[in-house]
C-alpha cells in the first residue's frame, strides 16, 4: 500500500523503537504531525523548539536511548540550534527532524526557508536533506545508527514538504551499512599492554571518568579496576555518577572549578588514566601544566580526541567497556600493588545557612538514591557538581560542554518522561530559570511532579564572580533590579510554591516537596556575594587553586 | 610544512561544503583543493594541500576521517608520487618577444595556446617547482594574468 512520506517517517521511527517525540508544529511539518496522530508514538507539545531539543536530550541522558524532536522549517529549525549544539558538545544521541520548503523552492529564499543542514553542519554528527521519498526509510535507520554508535551525537533529517506528501511503499530498512563510517571498537593490543604495564609500575595512579564511561555503560568495569589497583578516582562534570561519589576512592570533580583533593591528586600522580573524556580546557586548566609527573593514558572511542588538547603517552581508541574488561583480565593476574598518594589538600567547610552547598547537603540527606538532578548553568551548577555526591550513572543531567543556560527545566521534562518513577529535581538560578521558563507550561500540562529549586541571588552570579576576579569587581549587566514574585508564577502554572525564608525551614520544605508528588517550585534566596570556591584562574595549572572564605 | 592529502569521499551533494567548512571553522589553511569523480562514479577524490606542523596535520587527518562522508584519508606527502598542476599565463608579447617566449617555453615543454596582438597564452603542466620556474621565466616580459589549477597527485606503482 502506498502511504505518504510523513507516514513512512513515522513508521520508520516506530521501527526504531521511538516512544516519545518532542515537537512543535508548523506549515512544513503538517503531514508529520498528522501521521503522528495515528501512531503509537507519544507526541509531546513543548512550548519552544529549543526546549524540545533539550527535552529530547534530557530524555536521552536519563534513559540511555536516542531522543527525538521535530520542528517546522525556518524559525522552528533555527530555534533548535542551541539544543542541537548542546547535545553535540555533550555527545548526546538525538535524531532531529525538521520540515523544509518543497524541493522546487529550496534555494529561492521561500517563506520560512533556512538552510538548516548548512547551519547545523558544525554541530551535528551528520545531516540529511531528503531528496527522494524512496530514501526516507534508509535515512531514518542510518540516522539512528550514526547517532547511537561510536561517539554518540545529534543527527538532523531535513524533509521537504513535497517529500512528506509523496506516496510510496514503506519498506523497512533491514540493515545499515555505511562504507565510510565504521567506528573502531577494539583497542590496539600493544597499547593496552603498555597501559597495563605502566599501571602496574605506577605508585600513585589516578583514574578520571568522563562522560564516555556513562555512554559506554562501563561503570562496573571502572569499579572493578579501582578495586584491583587501589587507584584514586576523579571525574569530569560529564562523568559524575559513573563512579560512586560516596566511595572512599573518589576524590571529586577535576578542573578549574574542581574539588581541591581531585586537582591535587592529578597534579601529583604518576599515572593518569583518562576514560572517555576530551581534556576540555575547564578540565585541564593550562594544558602545559597538566599532570606534570604523570604518564597519561587516554582511552576514547573518538580518535580525533586523542592528543587534541593534551599530548598523551598511550593512546587507545575503542570501546571503553571492552578495553577495561581486557585490562582487568590481565591485571587480576597479580600485577597490582598497594598505592599511596600523598598530597596536601584542603576541605571546603560548609556553613549552615542559606547557601547552595548547605541546601544541597540537606537535599542529599532527604533524597532517594536514584534522584535525578538536572542543572542550569552558573554558580549553582558548580556548587552542585562540587558538593552533591552522584552515586549512580545518569543521575546528573547538566550542560557541560556548551554551558547552556535554560537547559535544566526542559532537560528535567525529558528526564521525568524517561523515568516516570524517579524524582527529578532542577537546580537553577534566577537567571537560568527565566531562560528555561517556557517549558513550565509543558510540565504543568503533563502534571509532572518535577521539583525546581531556584537559588535566587538577584544576579547572574557566575558572571558577577568572573567580573569579581577579572574586572576588578566592576559589575556590569549582571543585576536584576526588579524583584519577581516566583510564588505568583508557581500559582500561574498550578505548581506548589515554597519560598524559603531561613535555614531552619530548609529540611522541612525539601521533605514536603519530595513527598508531595506535585509539580513544585521552591525559591531559596542566597547571598549575591557568595563565590564558588576553590577555583583555578585562567592560565594557571590545576594545583593553583584560589580558596575564598565562606 | 605543506602536506598533500588524498581524500576519498562519497560523491554526494554537500560533501565539498562539509570538508571546506571543517577547514574554515577549525582554522586550518588550505593551499589548494581539487575535487573530481574517480573511476567509481559514487566516489570523489579530493586532493588537498594543507599547510601546518605535524600536530595540525594529524588533527586535520583525524577530523577529516570523522566526517561521515569521508571514506579514506591518505597523507601522500612522503610517498613517491607524481604531482601535477596546470598553469595558464597571459604574458605581454610584442612581435619581437613572441619568438623568444616560444623558444623559452620549448625548454619547459610548455605550449603556446593562443596568440593575441600583443600577448600570448602559455599552457603548462608540471610539478610545483616547474610551474614556479615557468612563471619566473615569463616575469621579465610582463605577466598580465595567471590561472592555476590545484595540485593533483598519484602514488607511483611498485617498480
Ligand atoms: C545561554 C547562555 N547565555 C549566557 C551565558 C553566560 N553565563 C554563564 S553563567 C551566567 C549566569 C547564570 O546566572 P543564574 O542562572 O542566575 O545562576 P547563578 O550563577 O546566579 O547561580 C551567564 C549569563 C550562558 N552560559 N548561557
Amino acid at each position: 500500500m502506498h502511504i505518504n512520506g510523513a507516514q513512512i517517517l513515522v513508521k520508520a521511527l516506530e521501527d526504531q523503537g521511538v516512544e516519545i517525540i518532542f515537537g512543535y508544529p508548523g506549515g512544513a511539518v503538517l503531514e508529520i504531525f498528522d501521521a503522528l496522530r495515528e501512531s503509537s508514538i507519544c507526541q509531546i507539545l513543548v512550548r519552544h523548539e529549543q526546549g524540545g531539543a533539550h527535552a529530547a536530550s534530557g530524555y536521552a541522558r536519563a534513559l540511555g536511548k536516542t531522543g527525538v524532536c521535530v520542528a517546522t522549517s525556518g524559525p522552528g529549525a533555527t530555534n533548535l540550534v542551541t539544543g542541537i549544539a548542546t547535545a553535540y558538545m555533550d555527545s548526546v544521541p538525538l535524531v532531529v527532524i525538521t520540515g523544509q520548503v518543497p524541493k522546487a523552492m529550496v534555494g529561492t529564499d521561500a517563506f520560512q526557508e533556512v538552510d538548516i543542514t548548512g547551519i547545523a553542519s558544525p554541530i551535528t554528527k551528520y545531516s540529511y536533506l531528503v531528496q527522494d521519498v524512496k530514501d526516507l526509510s534508509r535515512i531514518v535507520a542510518e540516522a539512528f545508527y550514526i547517532a547511537e554508535s561510536g561517539r554518540p551525537g545529534p543527527v538532523l533529517i531535513d524533509i521537504p514538504r513535497d517529500v512528506s506528501l509523496a506516496m510510496e511503499y514503506y519498506k523497512p530498512c533491514e540493515k545499515v551499512d555505511i562504507r565510510s563510517y565504521k567506528p573502531n571498537l577494539k583497542g590496539h593490543p600493544t597499547m593496552i599492554k603498555n597501559a597495563i604495564r605502566l599501571l602496574s609500575e605506577a605508585d600513585s595512579p589516578v583514574i578520571c571518568t568522563g562522560g564516555g564511561v556513562i555512554n559506554a555503560g562501563a561503570s562496573l568495569e571502572v569499579k572493578k579496576l579501582v578495586e584491583i589497583t587501589g587507584a584514586k578516582v576523579v571525574s569530569t562534570l560529564m562523568g559524575l555518577g559513573s563512579f560512586p561519589g560516596n566511595d572512599p576512592a573518589f576524590l571529586g570533580m577535576l578542573g578549574t572549578y574542581g574539588n581541591h583533593a581531585a586537582n591535587m591528586a592529578v597534579q601529583n600522580c604518576d599515572y593518569f588514566l583518562a576514560l572517555g573524556m576530551r581534556f576540555d580546557d575547564r578540565v585541564v586548566g593550562n594544558p602545559e601544566k597538566f599532570a606534570p609527573k604523570a604518564k597519561i593514558i587516554h582511552i576514547d572511542i573518538d580518535p580525533a580526541e586523542i592528543c587534541k588538547n593534551v599530548s598523551v603517552d598511550v593512546p587507545i581508541v575503542g570501546d571503553l567497556k571492552n578495553i577495561l574488561k581486557e585490562m582487568i583480565q590481565h591485571l587480576s593476574e597479580g600485577t597490582s600493588k598497594p598505592r599511596s598518594i600523598n598530597y596536601p589538600h584542603h576541605n571546603v567547610k560548609i556553613e549552615e545557612g542559606l547557601n547552595v552547598p548547605w541546601v544541597l547537603r540537606s537535599l542529599k540527606r532527604l533524597a532517594p538514591q536514584d534522584l535525578i538532578i538536572t542543572t542550569d548553568v552558573g554558580q549553582h551548577q558548580m556548587w552542585t557538581v562540587q558538593h552533591y555526591p552522584f552515586n549512580r550513572p545518569r543521575t546528573l543531567i547538566s550542560s557541560g560542554g556548551l554551558g547552556t543556560m535554560g537547559y535544566g527545566i526542559p532537560a528535567a521534562l525529558g528526564a521525568q518522561l524517561a523515568q516516570p518513577d524517579k524524582t527529578v529535581v532542577v537546580i537553577t538560578g534566577d537567571g537560568s530559570f527565566q531562560m528555561g521558563m517556557p517549558e513550565l507550561g509543558t510540565i504543568a500540562e503533563l502534571d509532572l511532579p518535577i521539583k525546581i529549586i531556584i537559588f535566587n541571588n538577584q544576579v547572574l552570579g557566575m558572571v558577577r564572580q568572573l567580573q569579581h576576579h577579572y574586572c576588578g569587581k566592576r559589575y556590569a549587566g549582571v543585576n536584576f533590579k526588579k524583584t519577581l514574585d516566583f510564588m505568583y508564577l508557581a500559582k500561574a502554572y498550578g505548581a506548589e510554591g515554597f519560598r524559603i525564608e531561613n535555614a531552619q525551614e530548609v529540611p522541612e520544605v525539601l521533605k514536603e516537596a519530595l513527598g508531595n508528588n506535585k509539580f513544585t517550585i521552591i525559591e531559596c534566596p542566597i547571598n549575591p556575594e557568595d563565590l564558588v570556591s576553590p577555583i583555578v584562574l585562567a592560565g594557571d595549572g590545576l594545583e593553583k587553586m584560589f580558596i575564598f572564605p565562606g | 610544512m605543506k602536506h598533500t592529502l588524498a581524500v576519498l569521499v562519497e560523491n554526494h551533494p554537500g560533501v565539498l561544503s562539509r570538508v571546506s567548512g571543517l577547514f574554515a571553522r577549525r582554522g586550518y589553511n588550505i593551499t589548494s583543493l581539487v575535487v573530481s569523480e574517480t573511476e567509481d562514479s559514487s566516489i570523489s577524490r579530493m586532493t588537498i594541500v594543507v599547510d601546518g606542523d605535524e600536530r595540525i596535520i594529524e588533527q586535520v587527518t583525524k577530523q577529516l576521517n570523522k566526517l561521515i562522508d569521508v571514506i579514506k584519508v591518505n597523507d601522500v606527502t612522503n610517498e613517491d608520487t607524481v604531482n601535477r598542476q596546470l598553469l595558464l599565463v597571459r604574458v605581454n608579447a610584442d612581435n619581437s618577444a613572441k619568438g623568444e617566449i616560444a623558444q623559452l617555453m620549448d625548454i619547459f615543454r610548455a605550449r603556446i595556446v593562443d596568440i593575441g596582438r600583443k600577448s600570448l597564452i602559455v599552457e603548462a603542466t608540471g610539478d610545483e617547482e616547474k610551474i614556479q620556474a615557468i612563471i619566473r621565466s615569463l616575469q621579465p616580459f610582463g605577466i598580465q594574468e595567471i590561472v592555476k589549477a590545484g595540485i593533483i597527485s598519484m602514488v607511483r606503482g611498485p617498480k
